[in-house]
């Protein structure tokens, strides 16, 4: 148990920004720096291991630090402390286009569609989503799409209890365009703002999986002009190089307008986002990180590069 | 799971068995692709660093480097390392000296734990167990409905918990509620949680301290990445698990979790999730699996399969229909729905020796569609059509065509390749041939 108490959440990083004690990623990166005077072979090797722990892949990895190793070379890094600095600007470069929050207009209907493998937490990011986007004044409906898995839309509706707002709903096993459907209709006569549409889980290589989502989508398209207006691919921070592997193919299959990095609020560094993000240039809309109702972020490129680099 | 590995693997071990000098440098050059492979596949540095040091060290050895063939016998050392790292045998449930038996599953939020406490359950109900299912998670909204949903699903027995309740106690009494009414087995669904979550780990400390588990397995999602390492760690530090679940099998996961989980805590991968059905779950085979990164296939698992949905008497009719040639359409349907039993053919490719490394099927895309075609096309035949094909005219063929959905041009595909097979079959037969391919089944 003695350990647990060594690991800190990405959140508390978060919180404590530049001032507190670092952790993890943020200690690694500064006992390389500050420990040593000469930019030595040893300290570039503890520099690829922090990045690779981080989970931005070895390939990505080598790439940055090659580009150190470059720069020392070149004298631009005269002093170790100058290495840091540069990572930090670059990482932050990468991320800075992914910086573009969801703006959602007052006088129309919005429809956002939320996807992602089993288990990265749509269910419960749009719980959250529901939430602010209330507070903020809008009026929101939430669309039980996942209609494959038990329980799925009890867990929606407890969420629209909770926020107060209404559930459009079928039966478990119903077609979630049906369900869609239905809500467009209803959020047209009602006069919402927003629709949310929850839908199953599905592995990104699951061909028939894939074409309901694309059904799914043009039946929400073709009851209203211009829709679904952002369609979300929430990310498990936890998953490894395969989140690459996800995010291509939704975004080839259904086209993807924003991301949601989930679960920041464990260990693990969700580095794979940069890699995303340099790759695909897609924003990141917000980070998930807590299970209570409002912890939910908008992203933030500075704030999550400090957070890494503190 | 694992083909980038194989097939990056693959690459490496070709450039070494064609060399009949090796020298450190060139074993060095080998190894270093071999450890982008592994981090590739979100193996774990730390366990990545010593796979390779490892076999380093016996590679560059005087007997590797100066015996006749040392890209083989570099080759042979990363083979065996490997298999090693994995673990050998498969492990099995022990449940067996206590009634009812307490399995509790544990692990992140997400991972798939409560979907696998149904598939355990009917796993052990296959075999004879009399088993019970209980919720533990009073947190996430409708956990509870979940279990109670999948558990009338499988027919399994189930204690009844609510979001109220504390958890502990919810497991206490259901161990003594699964002890009265005679249960063999009690699966415990736990909440999800984080490591770094002291009072919820705390409160698994305790309901295992309440229950004594039999088995207390660690659900893990085959996806993780570096961090899979230190998650284990921490739940296998403060529980001792005794096992290991990897779920969302059948994805293009690369599977690094898998090998870094059972390198730092040392305990076994007993099952992995392999789809969204509930009987999607297999016993965990080490060894096999590492035959399978390696390229080798796994002949013992495709074997298995075709066991399990092979009918014998069956079988023997089929073979006298087909010496006697009079295989009709209708054996022909019957074939592939057999076929059909033994999963998606993709996953039968896979286990194919050496399947990954044809070219030409790579990617290759088994449309499952092409079965439904065909079954449907037999389907919407007369009985008299289906025993003798000759009558099937333009007329037949275009009223097939309109009853199953397809054009004629299917229709014609189909008899074509239903007449070949039958050539085919004859001439197997004349040619005295005793065994007979099964499952040869003529169509793209």
């Amino acid at each position: 148990m003695g350990n647990m108490n060594n690991k800190e959440g990405f959140f508390n990083r978060l919180k404590e920004g530049l001032s507190k004690t670092r952790k993890g990623f943020v200690k690694n990166v500064d006992e390389m720096i500050f420990g040593e005077k000469i930019l030595s072979r040893n300290l570039f090797d503890d520099l690829e291991e922090t990045l690779i722990m981080a989970d931005l892949g070895p390939a990505f990895t080598t790439e940055l630090v090659e580009e150190m190793k470059y720069r020392a070379g070149r004298k631009e890094l005269d002093r170790p402390d100058a290495l840091k600095k540069i990572l930090k600007d670059h990482m932050r470069e990468i991320l800075r286009d992914s910086e573009l929050p969801l703006e959602i207009p007052r006088d129309e209907l919005y429809t956002i569609m939320v996807l992602g493998v089993n288990g990265t937490g749509k269910t419960t990011t749009i719980g959250k989503m529901a939430h602010q986007f209330k507070k903020a004044g809008y009026s929101v409906i939430l669309v039980a799409g996942d209609t494959f898995r038990a329980a799925a839309i009890e867990q929606l509706e407890i969420w629209s209890q909770r926020v107060n707002v209404p559930l459009i709903k079928q039966k478990m096993g119903a077609d979630p365009s049906a369900v869609a459907y239905d809500a467009v209709h209803a959020a047209k006569s009602r006069k919402a703002n927003v629709i949310i549409i929850d839908t199953a889980g599905r592995l990104h290589t699951q061909t028939n999986l894939m074409e309901e989502l694309k059904k799914l989508k043009r039946i929400v398209g073709r009851e209203h002009e211009g829709a679904p207006h952002e369609t979300l691919l929430v990310l498990d921070a936890t998953t490894g190089q395969n989140a690459i592997s996800q995010a291509k193919m939704f975004n080839e299959e259904i086209g993807i307008t924003g991301l949601v990095l989930t679960k920041l609020d464990g260990t693990a560094k969700g580095g794979i986002v940069v890699r995303i993000a340099k790759e695909m240039s897609i924003p990141i809309r917000y980070i998930g990180i807590g299970e209570k109702i409002d912890d939910l972020r908008i992203f933030n490129s500075e704030e999550f590069v400090n957070a890494l680099f503190a | 799971m694992f083909e980038h590995l194989t097939e990056k693997l693959d690459n490496v071990f070709k450039k070494l068995k064609g060399k009949g000098v090796l020298d450190e440098e060139s074993v060095g050059l080998a190894l270093k692709d071999i450890r982008m492979a592994l981090l590739e596949a979100d193996v774990n540095f730390k366990v990545t660093k010593n796979f390779i040091d490892d076999v380093k060290g016996r590679a560059v050895g005087r007997e590797v480097l100066e015996s006749i063939t040392p890209g083989q016998q570099v080759v042979k050392i990363v083979h065996d390392r490997l298999i090693e790292l994995m673990g050998g045998d498969a492990s099995q449930l022990k449940l067996a000296n206590r009634f009812p038996a307490p399995v509790m599953l544990v692990g992140l939020q997400g991972c798939g734990k409560t979907t696998t406490a149904a598939k355990i359950a009917r796993f052990l109900m296959n075999q004879k167990k009399r088993v019970c299912l209980v919720s533990a998670d009073v947190y996430r909204p409708a956990a509870i409905d979940q279990l109670s949903i999948l558990a009338r699903t499988i027919g399994s027995g189930l204690f009844e918990s609510a979001p109220a309740n504390d958890p502990v106690k919810i497991c206490v009494d259901a161990l003594n509620d699964a002890k009265t009414r005679g249960y063999d087995t009690l699966i415990i669904d736990t909440a999800g949680r984080l490591h770094i979550d002291s009072s919820l780990m705390d409160e698994l400390k305790k309901i295992k301290d309440s229950v004594n588990p039999a088995e207390i397995l660690f659900v893990a999602d085959a996806m993780t990445g570096q961090d899979a390492v230190s998650t284990a760690e921490t739940f296998n530090e403060l529980l001792d698990i005794t096992g290991v679940i990897l779920t969302k099998v059948d994805g293009d996961a690369r599977g690094g979790a898998a090998l870094s989980i059972k390198a730092v805590t040392g305990k076994p991968i007993k099952f992995i999730g392999i789809g969204e059905k509930l009987d999607a779950i297999e016993v965990f085979h080490p060894d096999r699996m590492a035959s399978r990164i390696l390229g080798h296939g796994d002949v013992l698992t495709l074997v298995e399969k075709a066991q399990m949905a092979y009918d014998e008497k069956a079988a023997r009719e089929l073979e006298r229909k087909i010496r006697k040639d009079s295989f009709t359409l209708e054996d022909f349907r019957d074939q592939l729905m057999q076929i059909r039993k033994m999963g998606p053919l993709e996953d039968l490719l896979a286990m194919i020796p050496g399947f990954g490394k044809i070219k030409a099927m790579k990617n290759v895309q088994v449309d499952e569609k092409e079965f439904v075609k065909i079954i449907a096309i037999i389907d919407s035949m007369t009985k008299k059509e289906r025993f003798d094909s000759r009558i099937i005219n333009g007329s037949r063929r275009k009223r097939i065509a309109r009853g199953s959905g397809t054009t004629v041009q299917d229709v014609n595909r189909l008899l074509k390749n239903y007449l070949e097979m039958r050539k085919m079959m004859k001439k197997l037969t004349k040619g005295g041939g005793k065994h007979l391919k099964r499952g040869n089944f003529p169509f793209k």
